[in-house]
């Protein structure tokens, strides 16, 4: 064969290729997959899954990790989806009893889990069932125990119980040393935006990226509301000072309470409503929506 | 001279193993997946090194298995195929040292390629070692480099040890290469099974003789599983070095246990 006659095939092979590609992309016009929700989970039963993947459980864990993170992912854009979040517990569950040690999975699973909607199913109960379940496999993880704390200061706001985790988190082994103060923090300041700082700053020191930057984001929405009392306090200023209210920032800023627009920690610049005179995080903010129990 | 003439076969089979394409385009599936497990790496969450290990070490392991499989089952029934069988059986060489000889060679073959894939798995992970930030190095369970992955590689060193007999065994009885194939692997997935088996009664409610005839079963297949401590290794919890001893005792037992039965069924065997 020559080589042109050899070329010729090659490229005749991959129009092929592009050709069925083509079909492939009319047949999804023509029949769209079924959307997210309709998909399913073949096998529910972790145990069941161990037993199918013989030596290779681990592995099958880390496969059904990553479907837990699309999953959670997909449904976190599509937000008009039916049952959205539906599938992140069971794939969570799975992955787990697949490989018990799997800490990220409880750690990161918890917070995906416990997230209020829209960011979230809202589901600490699954979150601290996640959790006891990786304490069983291995008692001594500390930050296992801190996490369920940090589910009953944060989600089901008991802060009785909170206290409690954070106190057998400190007494675990390599617990680090700023877990300990947690515990009172969360008897005396629950619910309080102090005691919610003091918490989070832990978490924010934590070795895991995911688990930091999550950190991060709530210490900013904590900065955020802190700042949304002090724009309110300079309308009401403005309005004792004038007697009546301002129609916007401009008039703050012409009366010097602020140097210009006022923005959160994400740039996204707060907005003034004039005629209920309240002040909100710009619905585009990356920090919305902002913890409704710790607004005052 | 037994053991020179041994030492000669083996070399021999190793040398013509090494020759094989087969092996080769395992080997070089093999280092794909471990490269390629840098890039499925960049999709998990910050769980990179986690996953890069326990795709590393599962694919040694089955990449070692077809190795032994396609391999082992025609040691013998290509020599039969071939009829060179007949010019070696003409020379003062007992069977039994044939056989072994056989057997010793292959496994040669398949170690310094598990090792040799091992190799280029730490390869890989010094490179991510190397890569990551101090941050992400304090969140992993085990360092990047954890001698401890060593010990997995023992193990799925002996348990390749212990399937190249299986397959030699099938290889020694059975002229259909096919056949040969089809037992080992139904071994192997059996034996990766044969915990299940063993415990039979507690998971599944049958009769008492079902349960117990499944359990005798399950102790006479080659375990398999028990020889896999990936996931502990990978997570960086303790392995008793007992149990890595009792596993290569086990290994070494059956695999002489195996080769003993090869040697028998191929002194009886008849070639015309």
């Amino acid at each position: 064969m020559t080589i042109r006659a050899r070329a010729f095939i090659v490229v005749l092979a991959l129009a092929g290729v592009s050709a069925a590609a083509g079909v492939l992309h009319a047949r999804e016009v023509a029949y769209p997959p079924a959307p997210v929700s309709q998909r399913l989970l073949y096998l529910r039963s972790g145990k069941t899954a161990a037993r199918i993947m013989l030596d290779f459980d681990a592995l099958a864990a880390d496969v059904y990790w990553i479907r837990s993170i699309q999953s959670y992912g997909r449904d976190l854009k599509n937000r008009n989806q039916p049952d959205r979040f539906a599938l992140v517990g069971p794939l969570l569950d799975l992955t787990t009893t697949l490989d018990p040690h799997f800490l990220i999975a409880y750690r990161f699973g918890s917070v995906f889990l416990a997230f209020e909607p829209p960011n979230g199913p809202g589901r600490a109960d699954l979150a601290i069932q996640l959790l006891e379940k990786g304490l069983a496999a291995d008692p001594t993880r500390w930050q296992l125990a801190h996490d369920l704390g940090f589910v009953h200061y944060f989600h089901t706001r008991d802060y009785a119980a909170a206290a409690e985790w954070f106190e057998r988190a400190a007494a675990l082994p390599n617990a680090p040393s700023w877990i300990g103060p947690l515990a009172a923090v969360a008897k005396a300041q629950g619910g309080d935006r102090q005691g919610s700082r003091q918490i989070l700053r832990g978490l924010a020191v934590s070795e895991e990226a995911y688990i930091r930057r999550a950190a991060e984001r709530s210490l900013q929405q904590l900065d955020a509301l802190d700042a949304i009392d002090q724009l309110e306090a300079l309308v009401q200023r403005f309005n004792e000072i004038h007697g009546r209210y301002p129609s916007g920032w401009q008039d703050l800023i012409a009366d010097r309470a602020l140097t210009g627009p006022p923005a959160d920690r994400q740039n996204a610049p707060f907005v003034y409503d004039p005629a209920t005179h309240r002040v909100s995080l710009s619905p585009e903010s990356p920090l919305m929506p902002l913890p409704e129990m710790l607004r005052r | 001279m037994t053991g020179r003439r041994v030492g000669l076969v083996a070399w021999h089979v190793f040398k013509e193993s090494v020759r094989d394409r087969v092996l080769y385009a395992i080997a070089a599936f093999a280092g794909l997946l471990v490269l390629g497990s840098v890039l499925i790496g960049q999709i998990t969450a910050g769980q990179d090194l986690k996953i890069i290990k326990d795709l590393g070490l599962a694919t040694i392991e089955i990449a070692g298995a077809l190795m032994t499989i396609f391999i082992g089952v025609g040691l013998v029934s290509r020599e039969i195929d071939r009829r060179s069988i007949f010019a070696l059986l003409a020379k003062p060489l007992p069977r039994w040292e044939f056989i072994v000889g056989k057997y010793l060679g292959l496994v040669l073959t398949i170690t310094v390629n598990l090792w040799a894939m091992a190799a280029a798995l730490y390869l890989v992970l010094a490179w991510q070692n190397m890569a990551a930030t101090e941050s992400a190095r304090l969140s992993w369970p085990a360092p990047a480099l954890d001698p401890r992955l060593l010990w997995a590689m023992v193990m799925i060193t002996a348990e390749m040890a212990l399937l190249t007999a299986v397959a030699l065994f099938f290889s020694s009885f059975s002229s259909s290469a096919l056949l040969s194939v089809a037992f080992t692997v139904g071994i192997f997935v059996a034996g990766l099974a044969s915990t299940d088996l063993r415990h039979f009664n507690d998971i599944v409610q049958v009769h008492p003789a079902v349960g117990r005839f499944v359990g005798a079963i399950g102790w006479a297949l080659p375990a398999f599983s028990e020889f896999d401590i990936k996931s502990q290794v990978v997570h960086g919890l303790p392995v008793a070095p007992g149990l890595i001893a009792a596993m290569v005792a086990y290994a070494a037992i059956y695999a002489a246990a195996a080769i003993a039965l090869s040697v028998v069924v191929f002194s009886r065997r008849e070639f015309k």
